[in-house]
């Protein structure tokens, strides 16, 4: 766990970079850092792990006040990702995630053996482990240095605009494969990017920091995109939140009902057929006004969702289907039912009240 | 510090002075010449560029003395001519500014030379108009080195007879008077310096766009 | 001619003697090493200083600059008549010289480490000497190389010239020969000291090759350091011999 307890950062020429900020990103959880450029977010950072020292307050980390640690020590046991991935370009992909273990005098074999296991982790093959960064991609060097960060299983990560200086696609199968490794591996993690969406897609919880150092608003993604704090905050979250929001809704409580199903041949029904298969998995809708199924007259499916899924998902199967109704699959990928836009706008207007009073109560 | 025997020589001195920019000017400007169509065919037919360097390489390791002296048997001439000197020089220049050339050249951006392409410039002459004059930076810097490089060297040919302000040094060795090798040491830095100010604002000169500032 | 100079230098008389090749060539080696050695003993730790810290720069590039714009007989010749003929004075002198090469390499070569890298070895952990040992001078280490090759090259020159002002090596052949005229032994010095020069810089070639990370090879279809930052004043180091 990290906590920020009124903490200042004031520059010798005047600068207040950071503006008595108090947060707590929890255990095991990730916490985002974001804002605009020069918003305070990655000084704070760099104050976890003493590159920076602050001008009042305390930062604790694991309840210890790091000014009351060694920096030496306290890097050591930190994690640390930065932009570009700072990788030694002299040692290879091996020696560079070898790196904190090797200083703090760990076992040899113990150590290589981990650090192969690390870089299959991070979705690297074992035979690049010979490589040197100059003969990988910036996704994989990105990978080797989250490996490198992780290689000696601190309890805490800080990480700087990690997936900033890649291409869009290749950042997004990043963060894909960077929450699957946070759920195996639970760390507590303090992220600092500029992009909201990301931020949103990655964070347990959301600091967003404004101009001049201070903390605007913190909270989970959901209750961020709900309820912004302020002008600023709203602005910087963007457009369409309501949207967004929805993705941090769920979907199970909508009521669906028995889907119009029909198998091939059959006679087709009043209004929209789903045409679905002998194990009840659909194959497309079928126009009103035709007499039978047939196979060469469906109209593509469109998106479908489960219950697990987001009401957004939902919304979306909606939104495609020729039918108006969205498709809802179980867990064996057959038809469950639909539900048109009309209960799902009853069911989100119903809930959004529910959140509402919820939220004045707090 | 005799300043009567600079006044009484300076006939000499101007004489020795303008020896001295002769030789280590023609080297620079032959030399350049070279290594731009070098560098060109170099940076153009890359796989001649490895071996060039190699030849490229010996020639600047072997030391400016003993070349004046293996050149001459090589060329035929005399040792003792001047020419030898001027030619030893322009093989130094040429060596090490075609290495110039084509680093200049790699450094023009990929985006630059496929726009050119696009446009539907000759191979010659996009290299010609359009990435050389990108690469000036770089060239010039290198000219700089190897122009105060040739003016130290020049004075070597002093030790074989030759040699602009170098006589300086080995008339002034031989009679022990110091003030002989003092103005030939001021008028080198003097000339090495100008030399460096005259090639920066050629620069200048030649680059205007370097220095409108880039858009952030 | 040649055919003279080559029987001069295989003839087995040459090469003995106060005055032969072998003797000459193991003076001018002395006198390389020698001076290499104390300048790199100063200009290393100087040069890793002014890198990793940043201060002293200014002073050491112009210190640079301005000795690779003073010809070196002109040097030479200043520093034996103050302190009369003698090995000692021309020894100091060529020392001196071989220093900025040195100097300028090593401290470009540090200041040109990703900073990134710097950075993240910082963050980790890395307490200043081991980010200085671990990092910055393994991949300063190409640079460090090339200036050590340069200033080699400058001595073995400088040494030559140096023969003028009565020092030994086999600048002594050129200028005695030109003394009197006998262009066969100016010929064989100059043969001898060029191919002394092209084996030292070899085998400074095969030095930095072998110490060098393969991480750090400059791949040959992408460049790692722009040609404009290599060319910038202060961090030239591959100049060509000077004097």
């Amino acid at each position: 766990m990290i906590e920020f307890e009124s903490v200042s950062k004031r520059f010798p020429d005047g600068t207040v970079a950071v503006d008595d900020v108090s947060l707590v990103a929890p255990q095991g959880k990730l916490t985002v850092l974001v804002g605009p450029s020069g918003c305070g977010k990655t000084t704070s950072l760099a104050m976890v792990n003493r590159l920076v020292d602050v001008t009042s307050g305390r930062i604790l980390v694991d309840g210890k006040d790091v000014s009351q640690t060694d920096r030496v020590e306290l890097r050591r046991g930190i994690g640390y990702v930065i932009q570009h991935s700072g990788l030694f370009p002299h040692r290879t992909v091996l020696d560079n995630v070898t790196t904190v273990p090797r200083l703090l005098g760990w076992d040899k074999t113990k150590t290589r053996e981990r650090a192969y296991e690390l870089i299959e982790m991070v979705g690297l093959s074992t035979e690049q482990a010979g490589r040197y960064p100059a003969q990988l991609s910036g996704g994989q060097q990105q990978r080797v240095g989250v490996a490198r960060a992780l290689a000696s299983d601190p309890p805490v990560m800080l990480m700087d605009e990690p997936f900033s200086a890649v291409d869009p696609v290749v950042r997004s199968s990043l963060q894909d494969e960077f929450l699957r490794l946070q759920d195996q591996v639970g760390k507590t993690i303090l992220f600092v990017t500029h992009d909201i969406d990301e931020a949103i897609k990655l964070g347990d919880k959301v600091a967003v920091f404004a101009e001049g150092g201070h903390l605007a608003q913190i909270d989970s993604p959901g209750d961020l995109l709900a309820a912004p704090a302020d002008g600023f905050v709203a602005s910087f979250v963007g457009r369409d939140r309501g949207y967004r929001r929805l993705q941090f809704l769920p979907s199970d409580g909508v009521g669906v009902r028995s889907a119009p199903t029909a198998r091939i041949g059959d006679r087709a029904l009043d209004g929209w057929t789903l045409a679905v298969d002998g194990d009840d998995r659909p194959l497309g809708w079928l126009a009103p006004g035709a007499d039978s199924v047939s196979q060469d007259r469906l109209e593509p499916l469109g998106s479908t969702f489960t219950k697990t899924d987001s009401l957004r998902a939902a919304l979306e199967a909606v939104l495609v289907s020729p039918a108006g109704l969205a498709v809802r699959l179980d867990d064996d990928g057959c038809v469950d039912g639909v539900v048109d836009h009309a209960t799902l706008a009853e069911h989100h207007q119903a809930s959004s009240e529910t959140a509402d009073s919820g939220q004045e109560s707090r | 510090m005799d300043w009567g025997w600079i006044v009484d020589n300076r006939d000499l001195i101007l004489e020795l002075l303008i020896e001295h920019i002769w030789l280590s000017a023609i080297p620079v400007v032959i030399g350049l010449a070279v290594a731009l169509v070098l560098g060109v065919l170099a940076h153009t037919y890359r796989w001649a560029y490895p071996p060039l360097l190699i030849v490229v390489g010996v020639l600047y390791t072997i030391p400016s003395l003993a070349l004046f002296i293996v050149l001459p048997v090589v060329l035929g001439t005399q040792i003792l001519n001047p020419l030898n000197i001027v030619i030893a020089l322009t093989i130094y220049s040429g060596a090490l500014l075609v290495r110039t050339v084509v680093d200049g050249l790699d450094a023009v951006p990929p985006a630059v030379r496929k726009a050119a392409e696009g446009l539907g410039y000759k191979r010659l002459t996009r290299i010609v108009t359009v990435e050389l004059p990108i690469a000036i930076p770089v060239i010039v810097a290198g000219l700089r080195v190897v122009t105060v490089a040739n003016i130290s060297m020049v004075s070597v040919g002093a030790l074989i007879g030759i040699g602009g302000l170098g006589e300086l040094f080995t008339s002034g060795f031989q009679i022990r008077f110091v003030t002989e090798i003092i103005v030939g040491l001021v008028l080198s830095l003097l000339l090495a310096v100008t030399a460096d100010l005259l090639l920066v604002f050629l620069q200048r000169k030649t680059t205007p766009w370097d220095r409108l500032g880039a858009t952030a | 001619m040649i055919g003279d100079v080559w029987a001069y230098l295989t003839a087995a008389g040459s090469w003995q003697g106060s005055n032969g090749f072998a003797v000459r060539i193991f003076e001018h080696l002395q006198y390389v090493a020698g001076a290499l050695l104390v300048a790199f003993l100063i200009a290393f730790p100087l040069g890793l200083l002014i890198g990793h810290t940043n201060k002293g720069v200014t002073v050491a590039v112009n210190a640079v600059n301005a000795s690779r714009s003073l010809p070196s007989l002109g040097l030479l010749t200043l520093v034996v008549l103050f302190s009369g003929l003698g090995r000692a004075p021309v020894l100091v002198a060529l020392t001196v010289l071989a220093i900025p090469p040195i100097l300028n390499a090593t401290y470009a070569g540090v200041r040109g480490v990703d900073k990134g890298a710097v950075n993240a070895a910082r963050g980790m952990g890395m307490t200043e000497p081991q980010v200085l040992w671990q990092v910055e001078l393994p991949v300063a280490l190409p640079l460090v190389w090339s200036g050590i090759r340069s200033a080699t090259l400058q001595t073995v020159a400088t040494a030559t010239i140096a023969a003028y002002v009565a020092l030994g090596g086999l600048g002594r052949y050129v200028i005695d020969g030109f003394a009197v005229r006998e262009f066969d032994e100016m010929l064989a010095g100059a043969a001898l000291v060029s191919l002394l020069a092209i084996v030292l810089d070899l085998a400074l070639a095969f030095a930095t090759r072998v110490s060098v990370s393969p991480g750090l090879r400059e791949p040959r279809k992408r460049r790692l350091t722009s040609p404009l930052k290599r060319l910038a004043p202060g961090n030239q180091s591959t100049a060509p011999a000077a004097g």
